[in-house]
């Protein structure tokens, strides 16, 4: 059976960048990765690429070259990155191709993500009458989770605090500037419990991995890490996601539940196995939930692991290590990329003042909606 | 005069208002809202219980973006509204804006009623109706 290493990794910078299209970000990464992995475009056999807000990924081409390539645009909401990158496993899974790159890029104006009704199945009325969220959505889940399992609002500003701390170590994330846990509690309210540095911001960037095969691999003369695993699922009945006007009483697994627990049996690897993890952090909350249903420890635990600092680089289970989506922002095509980005760095050893010392195996878990999770395991 | 924001979402007004859901003719599920698609020939229109405990709640402190056309100047002061989730025993859990005096006293489990709020009015002054739950207030001691 072939396994899938990523052999090149590229970025461009998160943020804001002026003057600069999605696609423009999109063609520095792809350019980066390709000059990572010391190839040329011309050597990519397959893309599969996506891009919420700035356009068709496939837009590249003529930017890039125009080989007759296979590509494939991608759109899967937040989750479209982890998309991306199943495509490209699956592709070369399969024997049909040796070689080729994952592409993500965006470029959202400021402000919160516009919902429209119609494209998800909603009545209009959804939307109008300001329910149609997902803000709302992160608060009430993690709301009835705190309310649950013991968790106080301190811990949401730990893992803010913990995000912008990293993000201060990392060249590619948004937010350079540590802030301290008092100002994020003190900060504005967006969605009660969540103030306002609680919450990722939709934002611009773009990032390219380039796959290939053990034997194409070597033949090349490159290295990398080793795909272990890379899973989607949907939500199932009964779980809670977002943009629902309504829920069964009777609950049931997550969307991310599903996709972690198909992740491990894939990798043959279990959470405590993990050395480094990505896990997707919309907002403080979705952190901390996060943690638990992708099997990192049991519903409650979290509230000391935070207070321990478990979580902190240079803790047993270092998580967002760049600064996830809080420091990053959320650039829908890239975002689940990046996380990706961040643990082939780290995997490699070019972490640089965010190093995880010895970091073997990397886990990275995007959401996006209406309800879906994309996990991806990486060994050194 | 006022009218509701859409059809078969709710009948009534105030606290004699009744939600509206559908009912499975294959299988008496319960859906909320009444589907608005082909899909609508599948259910029975039924009324859901006006009374429920609070699931989970939040308060929208920003003003959202289109389509959201709730009352105010753009450009001015916004109000802001909550949103939570009441479960209604023994038939579906329900998305509704929460009209409370205090947010911060609200408490997950506490009872709660349904009622109508004009969110909005429409181009005549025409007041513009959706369902809304409230805390039920509690007898004293």
């Amino acid at each position: 059976m072939t396994d899938i290493h990523i052999v090149g990794a590229g970025i461009h910078p998160f943020g804001r960048t002026d003057g600069r299209s999605g696609l423009d970000q999109g063609v520095f990464a792809i350019q980066q990765a390709l000059d990572d992995a010391g190839l040329q475009w011309s050597d990519m056999q397959f893309a599969f690429g996506g891009s919420s807000a700035a356009g068709a990924a496939d837009a590249a081409l003529p930017r890039m070259g125009l080989t007759g390539m296979q590509f494939i645009n991608v759109n899967n909401g937040c989750a479209t990155g982890g998309s991306s990158i199943l495509g490209g496993y699956a592709a070369i899974k399969s024997g049909d191709y040796d070689l080729g790159i994952v592409i993500g890029f965006d470029k959202h104006p400021r402000g919160a993500f516009n919902a429209d009704p119609e494209a998800s199945g909603l009545p209009r009325w959804y939307g109008e009458t300001g329910m149609m969220l997902t803000t709302q959505f992160f608060a009430n889940k993690i709301t009835r989770y705190m309310a649950l399992n013991g968790i106080g609002s301190r811990t949401l500003g730990l893992v803010a605090e913990k995000a912008f701390e990293n993000g201060s170590k990392a060249p590619h994330s948004w937010r350079k500037q540590p802030v301290d846990v008092d100002t994020i509690m003190n900060a504005q309210m967006v969605s009660d419990p969540l103030t306002k540095y609680m919450f990722c911001s939709p934002a611009e960037g773009g990032v390219a991995l380039i796959l290939a095969s053990d034997r194409k691999m070597r033949e090349l003369g490159l290295s990398g890490p080793k795909v272990r695993a890379a899973a989607i699922r949907t939500r199932p009945t009964g779980s809670f996601e977002v943009f629902s006007p309504s829920l069964e009483i009777e609950r049931g697994q997550s969307a991310t539940q599903l996709a972690s627990a198909a992740a491990w049996e894939m990798a043959g690897l279990g959470p405590d196995d993990v050395d480094v993890a990505q896990l997707q952090d919309t907002e403080s909350g979705a952190e901390i939930m996060h943690m638990a249903e992708n099997g990192f420890c049991k519903d409650g635990e979290q509230e000391k692991m935070i207070a321990d600092g478990v979580t902190r680089i240079g803790g047993r289970l270092p998580v967002n290590t760049d600064g996830g989506c809080l420091a990053c922002g959320e650039p829908i095509g890239a975002s689940g990329l990046r996380q990706v980005y961040e643990n082939v760095e780290q995997l490699r050893g070019r972490g640089d003042r965010r190093q995880v010392e010895g970091a073997r195996i990397g886990y990275s878990q995007v959401y996006g909606a209406p309800g879906l999770s994309g996990c991806v395991v990486l060994e050194r | 005069m006022s009218r509701a924001v859409a059809d078969n979402l709710f009948r009534g007004e105030g606290r004699s208002a009744r939600l509206l859901g559908g009912r499975s003719k294959a299988d008496g599920r319960l859906v909320f809202p009444f589907p608005h698609s082909a899909d609508a020939e599948n259910f029975d229109l039924v009324e859901l219980a006006n009374e429920g405990t609070l699931w989970s709640w939040t308060v929208q402190r920003f003003r959202p973006k289109t389509p959201y056309n709730g009352r105010g100047d753009p450009d001015g002061p916004f109000t802001p509204y909550g949103v939570g989730y009441i479960e209604l025993p023994g038939q579906i859990i329900v998305e509704s804006r929460i009209l409370a005096d205090d947010f911060d006293a609200l408490r997950i489990g506490q009872p709660m009623a349904l009622t109508t709020e004009a969110y909005r009015e429409d181009e005549t002054g025409e007041p513009v109706l959706t369902y809304a739950f409230t805390p039920i207030a509690e007898p004293r001691a």
